[in-house]
């Protein structure tokens, strides 16, 4: 054998460094996306769903909506449902399998400190958030829909609520078995859907019951984004509120308890 | 040339609640080749783990490239290349896709076509990695290992479950790296791994390292190594002993066949064909055995390795 310490001159001759920062978490954010976009499940939640619920329920009256045209009552729940379903839903799913298959292991030894991974999760949630707005607002307008208030008042909503989602999501996915988090994502899904003020009105639902639903993040996310969109409300700072809490709740633990393997 | 240890452990240990995985371990490697050898459930994950950053010590110290894994993470990440036992890939990604991805985050990357190629991975670029072959998911996670021009590569059973084939052909990258001046740091349980490869190997059993050097020092150093030859019968063993080194020792076992056993070296050999000259025999059938790494695994441990 030849030395192992000659001159380093051949292909695999050492020239160790870490990418830019910012070129790291680009490439990150491209490739979790792309996995997003490719997964069949994943885009059964997060376009699929929310697209036929606003569809169906806008034009076929199945649930009392109250005064006014369904679809000005439905589209904020739509919205609100679709930030649920990739930022918490689809996040949660993703990460968790992520971490049984050892992707976050191995990254965790790349370059990529793992702020900038979790900075790229991020982005990559955002941008189908955006692509999810664009959509079903285009699919709104076309069954009639006739939005009012203030764009600001509604990013703010839509900002805190996937930071909610987020932190929620990241402590299923970091805690359970891959398994137990798909299931228990769907489970909550589905539960919030009903029960969070989606579609049904949850002045259907006891007083009792109605108090408790109001404080889920899915009620607050799309009370708020009704009482702006529906009824023309400046800032709903109670909702933002509940918002908030839940984000910096679900952000602290998923920091605290989240495993990496 | 010798520079500083690219891995020094001094006195690890970690235990996962009672269990204790490595009990104490010293270990130090130099740049080229080290590979660790024991059999399953030795500590070798474990401590490999410990170096990787993976773990936190109990106890001991860890320093890799002259750094802490766990304080100086972000210092040493671009200067080390991982290949886990198994996964580290997206299930829904491609082959390729992968690999470039790792590639993107350094900042030398090597040539990630070239290296496709010459792991032949260029059939699977675009299958994704669930419908890759066991083989190819372990080329993969070898060349991801790779891809960032790392100095110290750390491969955790690099070949298990390989065909003849594959194994081959890992081993022929592992000793371009060697050639090219990057060290390696691999854990195995085939003894031929260690000896085709390996400067050094450290034996690991019970999370404590029991033996460490060279293939030939470790084979050297176990039990003695044996000549056998057929002659005739009723050589004069007095005169064959006075010939040989005097910690050799001389033998007729059955009529015709002789044994000596000691330090076989080209020398000793010489030694005995030249007295076989000087005494008219004919040496028939001369042989030498030396003792594999298994022997002397076996003779440390009392344990098989390949189980």
């Amino acid at each position: 054998m030849t030395t192992a310490t000659g001159p380093a001159t051949g292909t695999y001759a050492p020239k160790p460094g870490a990418a830019p920062l910012p070129r790291m978490i680009a490439a990150q954010a491209v490739l979790e996306t792309k996995m997003l976009l490719r997964n069949g499940e994943q885009l059964l939640l997060t376009v699929v769903i929310p697209t036929l619920l606003l569809v169906l329920f806008s034009s076929v009256d199945i649930v009392d909506t109250g005064a006014g045209k369904s679809v000005d009552f439905l589209t904020p729940g739509i919205l609100a449902l679709a930030v649920m379903s990739t930022a918490f839903t689809g996040q949660a799913i993703a990460t968790g399998f992520e971490r049984r298959y050892g992707v976050l292991k191995r990254l965790a030894s790349s370059p990529l400190p793992r702020w900038g991974l979790m900075t790229a999760k991020t982005a990559s949630v955002l941008v189908t958030e955006v692509l999810q707005v664009i959509l079903l607002t285009a699919i709104a307008f076309s069954l009639g829909w006739s939005p009012h208030g203030g764009p600001l008042a509604v990013l703010l909503l839509l900002v805190l609520g996937t930071a909610a989602f987020s932190g929620l999501g990241l402590l299923m996915a970091g805690t359970l078995r891959a398994e137990a988090t798909l299931a228990a994502a769907n489970l909550v899904f589905l539960l919030l859907l009903v029960g969070g003020g989606v579609i049904v009105p949850l002045d259907k639902f006891p007083a009792g019951a109605r108090g408790v639903l109001e404080l889920l993040p899915v009620s607050a996310l799309s009370d708020g984004l009704r009482a702006v969109l529906q009824h023309g409300a400046a800032m709903p700072w109670g909702d933002c509120g509940i918002l908030a809490v839940w984000a910096v709740v679900g952000l602290a633990a998923a920091g605290k308890f989240f495993r990496w393997e | 040339m010798r520079s500083e240890p690219v891995v020094q452990v001094q006195a690890l240990v970690k235990r996962y609640g009672t269990k204790t995985a490595v009990d104490g371990l010293d270990l130090v490697a130099q740049a080229g080749v080290t590979a660790v050898l024991g059999p399953n459930g030795a500590g070798k994950t474990t401590t490999v783990e410990t170096c990787e950053g993976y773990r936190r010590p109990d106890s001991g110290t860890v320093r890799v490239l002259g750094l802490d894994p766990v304080r100086q993470s972000r210092e040493l990440r671009p200067r080390i290349g991982v290949m886990l036992q198994s996964g580290g890939v997206y299930s829904g990604a491609r082959a390729d896709e992968m690999l470039r991805h790792v590639a993107k985050l350094h900042a030398h990357p090597l040539d990630v076509d070239a290296l496709i190629e010459r792991l032949g991975l260029g059939s699977c670029g675009r299958t994704g990695y669930r419908r890759l072959s066991g083989g190819q998911q372990q080329r993969l996670a070898l060349a991801m290992a790779v891809v960032g021009r790392p100095e110290l590569v750390f491969l955790d059973e690099p070949t298990a479950g390989l065909d003849p084939q594959a194994r081959r052909a890992t081993w022929d990258l592992v000793r371009d790296l060697r050639a090219d001046g990057v060290s390696v740091i691999l854990t195995t349980h085939y003894m031929e791994e260690a000896e085709q490869l390996a400067d050094d190997v450290a034996i690991i059993d019970a999370g404590r390292v029991i033996a460490q050097g060279s293939p030939e020092e470790l084979c050297r150093g176990g039990a003695e190594n044996t000549l056998r030859f057929t002659g005739r019968p009723g050589l004069d063993i007095g005169s064959l002993l006075k010939a040989l080194p005097a910690d050799c020792t001389a033998a007729e076992l059955t009529p015709g066949a002789y044994r000596v056993a000691g330090k076989v070296d080209p020398q000793l050999l010489a030694t005995v064909t030249s007295w076989c000259a000087q005494h008219g025999v004919m040496p028939d059938r001369i042989s030498v055995e030396r003792h594999t790494l298994e022997d002397v695994f076996l003779e440390l441990t009392g344990k098989e390795l390949r189980s």
